[in-house]
This record gives C-alpha cells, structure tokens and sequence, in this order.
C-alpha cells in the first residue's frame, strides 16, 4: 500500500536553518546538512529546504546549501525559495535536488512549470500554494502570504497540473505557525478535486494533527518544520504513532 | 569501473551520489565507448518514455546491448526498466528493447498518477539484488506508467494492482523504483548490484 509521507521542512536564511531547532546531539544545529541528515535518520520521508534569504544573498549560498546537503541525504530532497527561471531552476537541480518547488514565479508566468516539467518530468516540479481563506473560498498568495494573486486557490491548483506540476504543496496561511492543526477542509477541497499528490502544511502541533489531515483532509503527505524540532520527540514517535491509528506510514523504516 | 549511463533524460546526480557514497569507482558518461569498456552498467532515468529513442541514435543502444550478451551486470532504474520491455504506452512510437516481455501500461483514473512515495515490495525469490533487505522493504517511487507482471519479476509492488517493482534475467535487472532514494534499504540494494 502507498504509504502516508511525512515531510521535514528546513527554513534556511543565508546558509542557515531559522525556526528554534532542538537537536542536542548536533555539533551545529544551524546546519542544513546535519540537520536534513538527522530527519532523514529519525524517520522522514522527504526533504523540503526552503530558501528564505533576502534575494541579494541568495543564490550563490542557496547552492553551496543544495550541495552540501543533498551529498548525504538518500531520500527525496526538494528546493524552494525564489526560483523564477528553467536556468535556475536547473542550476538547483544540478547541485543535486530531486524536486524543485516554484509558487510566485509560476503564479506570475504558469507555463514555467511546463518549461520545467518537459526537461526534468513532472515529478520534479513541485507547485506551492499559499492559501488563505477569503468571503467562504480561498485565494492563491504570493510573496510570503503578502500579495494576494487574486487567484482561486483550487482553480490554480487545477491550472498548475494541467500545465504539468507533478505535486500540490499546499499552505494554510491561516494556520501556518498556530499548532492548531492543519485545515483539513482546505486541504480536502483540493486534494479531491486534482489527480496529483497534495501535501498539507502550515498548523502541525501534534499527532494527531497528521492523523487527522490524512483522513479528513486527504492529503497524500503533510510537512511540517518547528513542530519536529519542539513539538514531538521525534518523527519516529509520530509515526508510531501513525501506524497504531491505522494510517499506512513507512515504518519501520 | 560503473558506467552511468547519461541519454539527456533525467537527473543522473542522485545515483552518482549514492554510488560515491558507497566508495565505488563510477563516472556518468554518454559515450558508447566508454559503455563498452564497463564493467557494470546503470541506466537510470526519469522522464518520458520517448526520451529513450536517444540511445538508439547516439550508438549508447548498441553498446548496452552487446553488454548485455556479454553478461555484463546492468541495472535499469525507472524509465530505465521500462526500456528493458517491449514498449510503453506512453510513447507508442518507441521501441523498447524488448528483453522482457509486455507493453508498459498507465495507471487507471480511479488512483492518483503519478504513483509518488514509498510504498512497500513483495519481494517474491532470492534475487541476490534483495540480499539482506527484509522481505517487504519500503521503497520511492514517482512515475505513472507500470511493467507487467510476468515470470522474471523478482519483486512486486500493489497500486490499483500489482505491477513489477523489480525484474532479473541472469545478470539483468530492473527496478521501477528510486534506490539512489530509498534511504538504507536502497543503498543496500546498490551495494549488493555492486557486489556483483
């Protein structure tokens, strides 16, 4: 049976993970690399790094990060952050990401996803949503949840595998950092209606929460990022966890 | 020396690591030549089925295939695998090699495609491949199109019914899923076709 994947998310700034990170025995808790490598041994499925660095530091760094930190890393490991070309996109690629994950760029010019798509395929181009709810449905946002796209969120993400997205990262921006659980009802409305995997994020605060956005909110996968360094003692827990509630997660890994 | 074989498709970055990790000799090349002169072969590949029709026009084909004859120890991965079978449906237009028998096939509407995750083996004989795996391991798959199950299949997998995860005739193996990212039950994987 295909299992539930539980994703690790890295918010990465110049170089370094932000978000209060509680790995003890880590010589450098701040390191992308250990850190990844870490998740990777408690039990996470995936990798997400995502480049939050003012545009002006960006790049250079952001491969030298990709570099390093996919050398050790055997499991699937996606980049986001400020990707707005097919040429930067390739230069994350060759520095050894699996999947690329691309939201402003690809709200602004839709056909930079199939761009992407036909030379990488389509499990390579992950498309992020930020959604928020507004007047009952919700809306596509852009730039960090600042600027609206005056964008349907489910007309988007409909757009998005049409033009080729191989996944649906969806966010809640109106649970993102609350530990209140993700929006299964968000994640539900567009996970029924696309025929590509959703991952559910933003609102992670426990168990339970996972368990809830599986069965509820039918997503295919859920990330999550401060809630594995504060929340649980260890992504091997929650899929413990997972498992005894009758939720199909690769465990024992 | 491990030849990886590069036709455009794909990103070959992955098996490269993981095969530096495990401390073997390999490099990633386009060159028929430098194919005919390995001592082990790993096509890996994402991507589209047609992008297989490369082969036949760079002469890597012809090389892979006189490996074959030759015994060469050869490991398809995804796209890899499928080009092992007669063709797939994705790209009518295509031959495959043909050394396995059946025609690749799309997953139906009724399951999400394409098949992204891990998702866990019936490894049904003792392929030296699967040495010291546990009978059901979980491994990473992403792609949309599946082989059939037939008499060289050597592992199974189940989504909306069971497709051949992993196939082996002598010294030519198959498999649909990533091991370069299936964590540590892929790198034994590796290690064991390595070993060979």
């Amino acid at each position: 049976m295909l299992t539930k994947r539980i994703i690790a998310c890295l918010d990465v700034d110049d170089g370094r993970v932000v978000k209060g990170v509680r790995f003890t025995h880590l010589r450098d808790a701040g390191d992308p690399a250990e850190l990844a490598k870490a998740h990777s041994a408690s039990g996470a499925d995936e990798i997400v790094l995502l480049d939050i660095s003012a545009a002006h530091q960006r790049r250079t760094t952001l491969l030298d990060t990709v570099r390093r930190t996919a050398k050790e890393l055997f499991i699937p490991f996606t980049v986001g952050g400020g990707i707005r070309t097919l040429d930067e996109a390739a230069a994350v690629f060759a520095s050894g990401a699996d999947k690329i994950s691309i939201n402003s760029a690809a709200l602004a010019d839709p056909t930079l996803i199939t761009k992407i798509a036909e030379r990488f395929g389509s499990q390579a181009v992950v498309v992020a949503i930020d959604a928020k709810r507004q007047n009952g449905s919700w809306q596509a946002f852009t730039h960090g949840g600042r600027v609206s796209s005056n964008r349907n969120a489910l007309e988007w993400a409909l757009e998005a595998e049409s033009q080729g997205a191989g996944e649906i990262l969806l966010t809640s921006m109106d649970r993102d950092g609350t530990a209140t659980g993700f929006d299964c009802e968000l994640t539900r409305a567009i996970a029924d209606q696309v025929n590509i995997p959703v991952i559910a994020s933003g609102g992670a605060g426990g168990a339970a929460h996972f368990a809830k956005v599986f069965e509820k909110g039918h997503a295919d996968a859920a990330l999550a990022a401060s809630i594995f360094h504060y929340g649980l003692s260890s992504l091997g827990d929650l899929k413990q966890y997972l498992n005894n509630n009758g939720i199909a997660v690769r465990w024992p890994c | 020396m491990i030849a990886i074989v590069d036709y455009g498709a794909g990103n070959l970055v992955s098996v490269k690591k993981a095969l530096d990790w495990l401390g073997q000799e390999c490099a990633i090349t386009s060159s028929p030549v430098d194919v005919q002169r390995a001592a082990k072969i790993i096509l890996p590949g994402v991507g589209h089925f047609s992008s297989t029709c490369t082969l036949a026009s760079s002469g890597l084909q012809d090389a892979v295939t006189d490996a074959i004859k030759r015994n060469v120890p050869f490991l398809g991965i995804c796209v890899g695998m499928q080009w092992l079978f007669s063709g797939s449906e994705e790209a009518p237009e295509t031959r495959g090699l043909g050394l396995f028998p059946g025609i690749c096939a799309r997953f139906p509407q009724s399951v999400k495609s394409p098949h992204v995750g891990w998702n866990q083996l019936d490894v049904a004989s003792k392929s030296c491949l699967f040495r010291g795996l546990t009978p059901r391991p979980f491994v990473y798959f992403t792609h949309s199109y599946f082989a059939p199950v037939n008499g060289t299949t050597v592992a199974c997998c189940d989504y909306a019914g069971k497709f051949s995860a992993a196939v082996q005739q002598d010294l030519l193996f198959g498999v649909q899923f990533h091991p370069e990212k299936s964590g540590e039950a892929g790198l034994r994987l590796l290690s064991n076709f390595c070993a060979i």
